[in-house]
């Protein structure tokens, strides 16, 4: 039986008041949709074995890169094997349910075996349409083993229309007009193929146990519960005022909330919308229980940090828009040859004798063999600041100042340099407790050049209401 | 293996005024010092057989050649950050004490003010070819060691801002006499605790600034020291210790002192036949980029016990007046830091103490001396130590 094996959410840990009680969740300036998802994965990848992984799916409509595959990079950051399949799904909101669609096929087919799904968005929108919008990725493993809910049955539904759509090389999304974009697009469209599928499946809306699907915002939401014709506790939470619209990531991110929720033999139905509709149904098993020490969305909603200002947000987005073409950047040929320092993080552990050390080298520091390594990685690894310095140069934007630059001292051994992210610079302490997290430190000469950095741990934002 | 000790004297030395000379390029710097140590050693630029020329920013030994219209002479251009300008030196030395050259130049030049920058970046910095973040600034380096000092040895931000304020006021003090200095100007602890943090816990007046100089030694065999003057100085000892990121990647290292420095003193003081530092030597010119450098220096050089440099800095133990001079002349505070001339500045100060020519900053009888200097970062860096003596 082919279903989600796994499952995982990342919610960046800064929120921005969008009303009294309302927020979104909004991504670092070292964040963009890549990182998410990479963190996303991680957390669906939690007490399973990576080597076992075969495929990855990267759905977004904010790839890093117009020509370049964000897929492969995802893969090397989140340590999985090599000989996989890797494909990016972009340019449709409807990108997540349409990857997670693709990928429940090729497990059928026989092509992969475990295929990780991450979808993921950092989406911008002209005169106040981001308002709504929130930053976040969700990951699914789609396998035929020790499956949590397997597909009962799925439609899709093709329709050409421009209701909301953002051009080549354009940063903002835009829309038609309100009435045209609701009534001729998401309210028609969505509702003829949820019930097609309902049709073929024999199935009316009181079989459903909950019911995941995609909404503009939460009036557009609450209106197609009601032309769905499901009671409120049949629907899944939207979270637009914790969350926000996460574009191709939203109705997968739902639907990890909706699994964190369920029982043995919940039925599930997951609607996405964009261009067209998916609609999925999920019948939930036993081995759902066996889920645990996932981040999720619920937890990762409990665990923020409130933003002083719209203001600071926008330096994040401006700064990740600054000409990426214009500054000299990393170079392609190294990143190529220390891929595995870089993006897995790999140090190396010394054959002769035993000592760890990043990044990687040829000679041992502590013992002078030669060449008698095996990778060891430290992206999964905690550590402690050994010691640190706040920055205000150049290298850091101004609203980031001051930075937090560090030197950790790894768990079962291991010393590196890393920056920090998502701290409050005057709370760093020598020996406080750090993870780490997959980030960008920018992009020059057209080249994002991606690191890890530490961080606090997200557990410490639990329940706090930092700013 | 044979000691330095003795076998080589240096009979000349000239030193440009440092700072923002901005009528000046390096060509003429280094005329400049090089016409000035010819003429303090009684000597013409022809006289010299041989040339180690230091600089970080020009990169090969020609434009030395060129602005000095040496004739046809060996030229070498050495590099070793920091520790250039010793490095010219400390080669210099090995050729002569070989016999195979009687004269010799040693001279180092840097002109930072032409590349429009306000503070020194690291040359060797980044991590993973830029691809990692090991950070991009002097400061920050040595912050870390800073940071690290504090949680060591339990000392409060206010109680450690306090102490490397007093190594500020000394060294800007010492510099206030010294006409050949970039700043002349006293400056109080209150200036240097308030002043805007540049790394903290490293602010304004924990760093040194920016700026041009040239500085150059004219060295030849002890033996023939005599025919050129009776007050020549003799090389002691020469020691140069290289990191190997140890302290980046073993987490023994404990950031509190620079293994480079304690190994090169080692090496210098061995040659040297010193057994007690802190007793034997009369001044020390170190490398006090950092104020919270010159203070793990004073310990990693044993002038002081480990974990005691703040109690030594508050009793004034290395004032102009202390029991061991540190930084007489200024240092880096009062100098700025021209990465390729600040060794043979640091020689400069030493070679005329011991001569009696330090104007108001003359010690009293000097006989030995030190200059450290201390490339890249607490982690790995390149340690020098060199140490002069008075002629018997």
């Amino acid at each position: 039986m082919v279903g989600i094996v796994s499952y995982g959410a990342y919610i960046p840990l800064r929120r921005l008041s969008t009303g009294p009680q309302t927020e979104r969740a909004v991504a670092n300036w070292d964040e963009d949709s890549l990182t998410m998802a990479v963190a996303a994965a991680i957390d669906c990848l939690k007490n399973i074995d990576r080597k076992s992984i075969d495929g990855l799916y990267f759905a977004t409509t904010t790839p890093p890169y117009g020509e370049k595959l964000a897929a492969t990079t995802a893969a090397w950051a989140a340590d999985l094997p090599r000989d996989i399949l890797t494909a990016d799904i972009t340019d449709s909101l409807r990108a997540g349910t349409g990857a997670l669609k693709i990928a429940i096929d090729t497990v059928k087919a026989g092509s992969a075996k475990n295929l990780l799904v991450t979808a993921s968005d950092l989406r911008m929108g002209g005169g106040g349409m981001d308002t709504g919008f929130g930053d976040g990725a969700a990951g699914f493993l789609i396998g035929d083993k020790d499956v949590i809910a397997t597909i009962e049955g799925s439609h899709s539904l093709s329709n050409e229309l421009l209701d909301v759509w953002r051009a080549s090389g354009v940063k903002n999304v835009r829309s038609w007009e309100d009435r045209f974009v609701f009534e001729e697009g998401y309210l028609k469209v969505l509702p003829q193929a949820v019930k097609t599928l309902m049709e073929k499946s024999n199935l009316s809306a009181k079989d459903i146990t909950k019911a995941v699907f995609y909404g503009p915002d939460l009036r557009r939401h609450r209106q197609m519960a009601g032309i769905l014709g499901f009671k409120p506790e049949q629907v899944q939470e939207p979270f637009f005022d914790k969350l926000g619209n996460t574009g191709a990531s939203f109705v997968l991110m739902m639907l990890v909330a909706a699994l964190e929720d369920s029982k043995p033999g919940d039925t599930i139905l997951l609607a996405g919308y964009g261009d067209g509709a998916d609609v999925l149904l999920f019948k939930v098993t036993d081995k759902v229980k066996n889920i645990k020490d996932k981040w999720g969305v619920k937890r990762s909603l409990a665990s923020k940090m409130l933003m002083r200002s719209q203001d600071e947000y926008r330096a994040y987005r401006d700064f990740a828009a600054t000409d990426p073409e214009k500054f000299g950047g990393a170079s392609a040929s190294v990143i190529a040859r220390e891929r595995d320092a870089i993006y897995a993080l790999h140090g190396v552990k010394c054959l002769t004798c035993g000592t760890v050390q990043y990044p990687p080298q040829r000679i041992c520091t502590q013992c002078h063999t030669k060449d008698n390594f095996t990778p060891y990685s430290f992206a999964d690894k905690k550590g402690k600041v050994f010691t640190f310095t706040l920055k205000n140069g150049a290298d850091i934007p101004a609203f980031a100042r001051p930075g937090v630059d560090t030197m950790v001292d790894f768990e079962g051994g291991g010393r590196a340099l890393f920056g920090m992210t998502d701290m409050i610079a005057e709370k760093v302490k020598v020996g406080m407790d750090v993870e780490m997290s997959f980030r960008t430190l920018g992009v020059g000469g057209g080249i994002h050049n991606y690191f890890w950095r530490c961080m606090p741990p997200r557990e410490s934002w639990l329940g706090k209401e930092t700013k | 293996m044979e000691s330095i000790k003795d076998k080589v004297a240096i009979i000349g030395m000239g030193c440009t005024k440092f700072g923002e000379n901005w009528e000046k390029s390096a060509d003429d710097m280094l005329v400049d010092s090089a016409s000035e140590a010819c003429e303090d050693a009684g000597i013409e630029m022809k006289d010299i057989q041989a040339v180690w020329f230091g600089s970080t920013r020009i990169n090969t030994a020609e434009p030395c050649a060129a602005a000095l219209k040496l004739d046809y002479v060996p030229v070498t251009r050495v590099e070793n950050l920091c520790a250039t300008a010793t490095e010219a030196l400390r080669n210099a030395c090995f050729a002569v004490a070989s016999g195979v050259y009687d004269i010799v130049l040693a001279i180092g030049v840097e002109k930072l003010k032409d590349q429009g920058m306000g503070g020194l970046g690291t040359v060797s910095g980044a991590g993973g070819n830029g691809t990692m973040e090991w950070g991009i600034s002097a400061a920050m380096f040595f912050a870390r060691m800073a940071t690290r000092y504090m949680a060591h040895y339990g000392m409060t931000y206010e109680e450690f801002k306090q102490v490397l304020a007093k190594i500020s006021v000394k060294n800007h003090h010492n510099g206030s006499l010294n006409p050949r200095a970039h700043f002349q100007r006293e400056i109080t602890e209150e200036m240097a605790i308030n002043a805007p943090m540049v790394s903290w816990p490293l602010g304004l007046y924990d760093a040194c600034g920016v700026s041009d100089g040239s500085a150059a030694a004219i060295l030849c065999r002890a033996d023939m020291a005599k025919k050129f003057r009776d007050d020549y100085v003799l090389v002691k000892g020469l020691g140069l210790a290289v990191g190997a990121r140890q302290g980046y990647l073993q987490p023994s290292y404990d950031m509190v002192h620079m293994e480079e420095t304690v190994r090169a003193g080692q090496q210098a003081y061995t040659m040297a036949g010193i057994k007690d530092p802190f007793k034997e030597i009369d001044l020390a010119e170190v490398h006090d980029c950092f104020t919270i450098t010159e203070m793990v220096i004073t310990e990693d050089l044993g002038f002081c016990p480990r974990g005691k440099g703040p109690e030594y800095v508050k009793a004034g133990t290395f004032k102009l007046d202390g029991k061991l001079a540190v930084n007489p002349d200024g240092g880096l505070k009062s100098f700025g830091h021209p990465i390729g001339a600040s060794g043979l500045r640091m020689i400069y100060e030493i070679y005329k103490q011991m001569q009696g020519k330090a104007g108001p900053r003359q010690r009293k009888n000097p006989t030995l001396g030190l200059t450290h200097n201390f490339g890249m970062n607490p982690g790995s860096g390149i340690g020098s130590v060199t140490i002069l003596g008075q002629r018997d």
